[in-house]
């Protein structure tokens, strides 16, 4: 379906960053930069995608990311729609082909999908025309999350190649793991994951990451360290005994990050339980870049907006430069 | 009573006999009369003209889903009959987890007396092992038996309780069937849509280990033991189950089993872009899991060939992967895909495979048929193993679709069905 390539070598949609090359993924980095400045305007708002209508298809529930991506659409011009689940025609049992095809009917130009079934935005960019981005499905990627992890890191350390990059935590549910080792390996870093092995999900050795089941370890090994956050309902699903001890055995305290050899960085996606995977004294402390990632947030997905409608990464400077 | 049939011309193949000749066979009243060179035609005779057709034994499926009553949309048992002839299959076992489950006599006679009178593949009940298939009390197994039931099982479900295993395995014993068990640990597989390993974990879906089947396949195996009964293993996927098997086999416990078609064949690699046409439980596994259980097959160790032919609608199976329905339809395809993952590579010959779909199970289960000896029921099964095809679903006689092959080619063709000496199958352009 990639036949037709885009704006940086991006087809139709942008379901996860297994399937993107890592000059794909650099272009959409380098189409952020000057995306980035729009949102220091006093406003805030350029004509790129002027006249496109955008729906923003959230099947769970969703703060940041939604906000992020509304805010991106809006910044670039287009009329965007919030379709939740709840409420919707789909707690009436309509089918994700029927609400898709209806959308269709309405002519829209774009969809943000987000979904609690891996495949879902795959599932959905098969049949439907519109660019569709994931904005997360199930258990396998979030494409843009790890986008925006990938700029934030780039800005710290200048590259991405040849670092050392740990995900810490519920590694099996997280799609945000699966679509920064992806993005990761193919910008050249070395990829860790670290957990309790009752969140480790099975061979994933055999895609070139390392395992830790010790963050000690890991933040020996680390030039910066990516924290998931752990959910409450793993406690209640018996993949660890209590948020307590999952905070004494994988919290990553500044005791803890006292010990690495380096300055290492320290990046969430949100939204924290502060006291469980991360102590307040990381998530607030000069080590902690995880402000800086949701402003990336923003920029990282007006670039991924921007080349989906047909953009060239190279008129993107002077693309924003238009009048509203 | 009907003519007699005289079926001339080809090479008849019956491992259960040792034959594989260019012979003739007669049936007369609906039983083999005579098999052989020499064997001439009466004069009232019907005469059938299987000049470069292969004749054998009709092929027995002891695992299949006929979903009626309560799942019509997906099949029933007209449809699933004559899938099941279209397939060269004489006889079909039909499981229980309806909706109702078929767990008492009347709803077991009716299975029998609806499959009668479709005059299609003859249809045996399977009756549930437990009420309601709840894993609990045990049905009236003697009841069962009575009304026609030839086996209990709770497939779709594994029964869990280990009690209630050994009481059924012993109970079983009184009316001489076996327990069919789906060796599945459900502790070890919530949640699970596909196999547990690289492919679940790239694609972000909930995996069923091999220990899951495995554990309780050793289970089961040592209830076996214990007891003396029956035990059947349903749909043999991982290569440790084969290892208990093996076990089994070796001390000569009343243990038997068997593996279907796809996981002769097709690996977890199938299910990548979100297959819902690959979603079956137990899972598509690895190459090593492929190669263990047609070696197990080829051995001996695994008895025979089952389909576990599992039908869906079109719209189930077009969805979410996680909400899609396990199963595939299989009756169609089987023998095409046997030849594919056995006869073709060498790993079996055509008399092996004859064996492991017909005469096999006819042996493990007691049944007449399976051979085509002086007296046998005329189920006779006429077809190309040379003759290549290509899987299209659209002509299935089933009445679903969903199946990973469409489009495949295989090597196999069914051309004629016979059933008690009545031919109730002949292929598209035959006439």
């Amino acid at each position: 379906m990639n036949e037709n390539r885009q704006g940086a070598g991006l087809g139709k949609d942008l379901i996860g960053l297994e399937t993107e090359s890592g000059d794909t993924i650099r272009a959409i980095l380098d189409t952020a930069e000057p995306f980035k400045e729009i949102s220091e305007r006093a406003i805030k708002k350029v004509p790129v995608l002027r006249g496109k209508t955008i729906v923003n298809l959230f099947f769970e529930p969703s703060t940041r990311t939604r906000i992020s991506f509304e805010f991106a659409e809006k910044r670039l011009g287009a009329d965007t729609v919030n379709v939740a689940a709840s409420g919707s025609s789909v707690v009436k049992g309509e089918t994700l082909v029927d609400t898709a095809r209806n959308l269709e009917a309405m002519r829209i130009d774009m969809v943000v999908i987000r979904h609690g079934s891996s495949g879902a935005a795959q599932f959905l960019a098969d049949r439907i025309p519109s660019n569709v981005i994931n904005g997360g499905d199930g258990q396998h990627e979030h494409p843009t999350q790890a986008l925006l992890d990938l700029l934030t890191l780039r800005d710290s350390f200048g590259r991405i190649e040849g670092l050392r990059i740990c995900i810490v935590g519920d590694i099996v549910h997280s799609r945000v793991a699966r679509s920064n080792i992806y993005g990761l390996q193919k910008l050249g870093a070395e990829v860790a994951v670290c957990g309790p092995k009752s969140l480790i999900p099975a061979r994933i050795e055999e895609m070139g990451v390392q395992v830790f089941t010790h963050v000690e370890d890991a933040i020996q090994w680390a030039d910066a360290l990516n924290v998931l956050r752990l959910q409450l309902e793993r406690m209640n699903a018996g993949f660890i005994p209590s948020l307590r001890e999952y905070n004494r055995v994988y919290g990553v305290t500044q005791a803890r990050l006292d010990e690495a050899p380096g300055e290492i960085v320290v990046l969430h996606p949100g939204p924290m339980n502060r006291g469980v995977e991360i102590d307040s004294t990381v998530a607030d402390g000069p080590q902690s870049v995880i402000l800086p990632q949701v402003t990336n947030g923003v920029a990282v997905r007006m670039a991924v907006l921007y080349l989906l409608a047909g953009g060239a990464p190279e008129q993107a400077e002077e693309a924003k430069k238009g009048e509203a | 009573m009907s003519r007699p049939l005289y079926i001339h011309g080809g090479r008849v193949l019956d491992p259960s006999l040792g034959i594989d000749d260019r012979a003739a066979v007669l049936v007369v009243d609906g039983l083999i009369e005579a098999v052989g060179a020499d064997v001439s035609k009466p004069d009232d005779a019907e005469t059938l003209d299987a000049n470069g057709l292969t004749v054998s034994p009709g092929l027995i499926d002891v695992h299949v889903h006929l979903r009626e009553p309560g799942g019509e949309h997906k099949e029933d048992i007209a449809t699933g009959s004559r899938a099941a002839i279209a397939g060269g299959f004489t006889t079909i076992w039909a499981m229980p987890n309806t909706d109702p489950a078929i767990d008492d006599p009347a709803a077991v006679g009716y299975v029998r007396a609806a499959g009668r009178a479709v005059r299609a593949s003859r249809v045996m009940p399977i009756g549930a092992a437990s009420i309601g298939q709840q894993g609990e009390k045990m049905t009236e197994i003697g009841e069962l038996v009575h009304a026609g039931a030839v086996a209990v099982s709770d497939d779709g479900f594994p029964v869990r309780d280990s009690g209630l295993m050994r009481r059924l395995l012993e109970y079983t014993q009184t009316f001489d069937i076996p327990v069919l068990q789906h060796a599945e640990d459900p502790g070890l597989t919530r949640g699970g849509v596909m196999n547990e390993g690289r492919v679940a974990t790239e694609l972000g879906l909930r995996g069923i280990p091999n220990a899951a089947e495995a554990a309780m396949v050793a289970r089961d195996v040592l209830l076996s033991e214990l007891t003396g009964g029956h035990l059947h293993v349903c749909h043999v996927s991982a290569r440790q189950s084969v290892d208990h098997l093996r076990w089994a086999k070796d001390r000569g416990l009343r243990v038997t089993s068997e593996v279907t078609p796809h996981h002769l064949l097709l690996t977890e690699e199938l299910v990548r872009g979100y297959n819902t046409q690959a979603k079956v439980n137990p899972p598509l596994r690895l190459e090593e899991d492929v190669v263990a259980v047609r070696e197990a097959l080829v051995e001996g160790v695994i008895d025979v060939i089952a389909t576990d032919h599992a039908p869906h609608h079109y719209d189930e199976k077009e969805r979410e992967f996680d909400d899609a329905p396990f199963g595939i339809n299989g009756l169609e395809t089987a023998f095409g895909l046997c030849m594919r993952a056995l006869v073709d590579p060498g790993h079996l010959t055509l008399a092996g495979l004859i064996d492991r779909m017909s005469c096999a199970p006819a042996r493990i289960m007691g049944l007449p048929t399976g051979s085509l000896r002086r007296g046998a029921p005329a189920d006779i099964v006429l077809y190309d193993p040379d003759e290549k095809w290509t899987v299209d679903p659209a002509r299935f006689h089933s009445r679903s679709r969903n199946t990973p092959l469409a489009g495949w080619e295989l090597t196999g063709r069914i051309h004629t069905t016979i059933v008690g000496g009545e031919t109730r199958f002949v292929a598209e352009g035959d006439a």
